[in-house]
């Protein structure tokens, strides 16, 4: 199956930017043991992910009366967080989620994806 | 469903259900169509076994008939060139091809153990994953489920369809997990069958005896497992706790009046069950340091077993289950584990110690902390405040039974 994880937001963590460099270095570290984890892993791959930008840099768009319109910010309050995300080809949401647990501890989303019958 | 003593397919439903639908999904991997196809090969049991006498193999004959209902309609989806999704499967799975009733003992166990562990997933809703569990593991019909559950009969059938459909669509495999999440896992097996075993004690609007019958079930889907994973602390620990508090079901409610526990009749409660629990409590595996849920299931039981061991009720222990209870306290602090203890040092030393220990124990929602302290206010002599305290608690309660013993107890305030 294919799965979008999103980085929904900080959990119990302390926001990035209030991170010590060395703070940084631990959690890049963990994303490169997710990277391994997964490389490492049969039937798992990494098919896409990134880190999103600053939240006051997105913009939403909304057709409306078949006008689009576009606001400033994040769709909603709650993905205000949303850091970054990863499309992943994993077997099942256990192998996912164990694999996710090397990441650092954000609190994810995780959706399958629509496979179209070819 | 007829008596499964007598009924030799009553019997081959309820004892091989859950093996039989495991085998089906490793081999279809089509949760939509799996029960469907078991429950025509019953009905077609039901019509043939009568006439021609009970097969020598029962679960293979309903094992083949549903394997053959089961072809049938994915012969009819090939025609109509539509595909359904696929349950997820551990990849081991893939390689094993179809078996059959008379594959040996222990692949088919670990079939089972999937099962379980697919329908008390962590990802799927406390009550669905109860209602799933009982229905695919153990084959109880959904109408008992849901009077179990206390919900209208096609609220149920439609919680535990969205139950499946999320399965495969969320990817939750019918597998067994890595050894590192395993005992987590193991854990939500415990929570689903102890979400289902309250529900049977929970009170309705009316008393019902068979909901204690069918909390019965519950404790069948604790021992299913325990006999899976033989050395689990937590199920271990549960399967003593829910026999010891099941194990009284018939001295607790007498002419449809609720019956306390200093009043019960002890010679109704099991004591078959009660020694079963015993046992289970010396187990080695409960001895050393075990994890926090199965030492909470520990200690309940040990406090519930205090309970069963005592010759009457004057001559109950509260000294040792108050300890019990500052022992549970300090694993899990809870306001209704509060209110117990409480309860039982008012028993060991009196009203006015039990009054002082209940003091700022709120259970939202429940009228017990004000039933307990207008009982003990009462002891205490102050009718006058016991008598607000019942009012208060009789607002608040939500039960028949319980309710006409609360209007008794401030009647006969005077």
């Amino acid at each position: 199956m294919k799965y979008l994880v999103l980085l929904m937001g900080d959990g119990e963590l302390k926001p990035w930017s209030d991170h010590t460099e060395e703070e940084q270095l631990e959690a890049m570290g963990r994303f490169q043991a997710f990277d391994a984890a997964c490389a490492a892993r049969e039937g798992v791959e990494i098919l896409g992910g990134e880190a999103l930008g600053d939240p006051a840099d997105t913009t939403t768009l909304r057709t409306r009366g078949g006008q689009l319109q576009l606001t400033d910010g994040p769709y909603a309050e709650a993905v205000e967080g949303l850091g970054g995300f990863y499309l992943v080809e994993a077997p099942d949401l256990d192998v996912l989620v164990e694999l996710l647990r090397v990441l650092p501890p954000y609190d994810m989303q995780v959706s399958p994806v629509v496979e179209v019958p070819m | 469903m007829s008596d499964p003593t007598t009924d030799p397919l009553a019997r081959v439903v309820r004892e091989e259900w859950g093996r039989l639908v495991a085998l089906l999904l490793a081999q279809f991997r089509r949760l939509d169509l799996v029960e469907d196809a078991l429950g025509d090969a019953v009905e077609a049991a039901s019509r043939t076994w009568p006439r021609d006498g009970v097969p020598d193999n029962p679960a293979g004959w309903l094992m083949t008939t549903a394997r053959r209902r089961l072809l049938d309609r994915l012969r009819t989806e090939e025609v109509a060139r539509r595909k359904q999704p696929l349950l997820a499967t551990d990849a081991e799975r893939h390689q094993q091809g179809a078996r059959t009733m008379a594959d040996p003992g222990a692949v088919l166990e670990d079939d089972l153990l999937r099962l379980v562990l697919m329908c008390s997933h962590p990802a799927l809703a406390p009550e669905a994953a109860s209602a799933l569990s009982l229905r695919l593991v153990l084959g109880v019909a959904t109408p008992d489920i849901a009077r179990l559950f206390l919900v209208p009969e096609p609220t149920m059938a439609a919680r535990i369809t969205r139950a499946k459909k999320r399965i495969v669509g969320a990817g939750i495999p019918f597998a067994v997990p890595d050894a590192s999440v395993l005992p987590e896992r193991i854990e939500n097996v415990a929570q689903t069958a102890y979400l289902a075993f309250t529900a049977g004690y929970a009170p309705g609007s009316g008393p019902d005896l068979l909901r204690a019958e069918l909390a019965g079930e519950a404790v069948r889907l604790v021992r299913t497992t325990l006999a899976l994973c033989p050395d689990e602390p937590v199920l271990l620990a549960l399967l003593a706790l829910v026999l010891l508090q099941h194990s009284r079901r018939d001295a607790r409610v007498s002419d449809g009046r609720l019956v306390l526990l200093p009043d019960q009749d002890r010679r109704r409660w099991r004591t078959d069950e009660v020694d079963e629990a015993r046992r289970l409590l010396e187990h080695p595996a409960l001895a050393g340091p075990i994890p926090l849920l199965a030492a909470s299931y520990t200690l309940q039981a040990r406090i519930a077993a205090e309970h069963a061991l005592a010759p009457s009720s004057a001559e109950t222990r509260w000294d040792r289950i108050v300890r019990l209870y500052d022992a549970l306290l300090g694993l899990a602090p809870s306001p209704s584990a509060r209110l117990a203890r409480a309860v039982a040092v008012a028993e060991d030393r009196g009203a006015a110690a039990g009054l002082e220990a209940l003091e700022g124990v709120e259970v939202p929602g429940s009228h017990r902390p004000a039933a307990v302290r207008a009982e003990l206010l009462a002891r205490a002599g102050d009718t006058v405040a016991a008598r607000a305290a019942y009012d208060q608690a009789i607002a608040a309660c939500r039960n028949d039974v319980e309710l006409q013993h609360l209007r008794e107890r401030r009647q006969s305030l005077g």
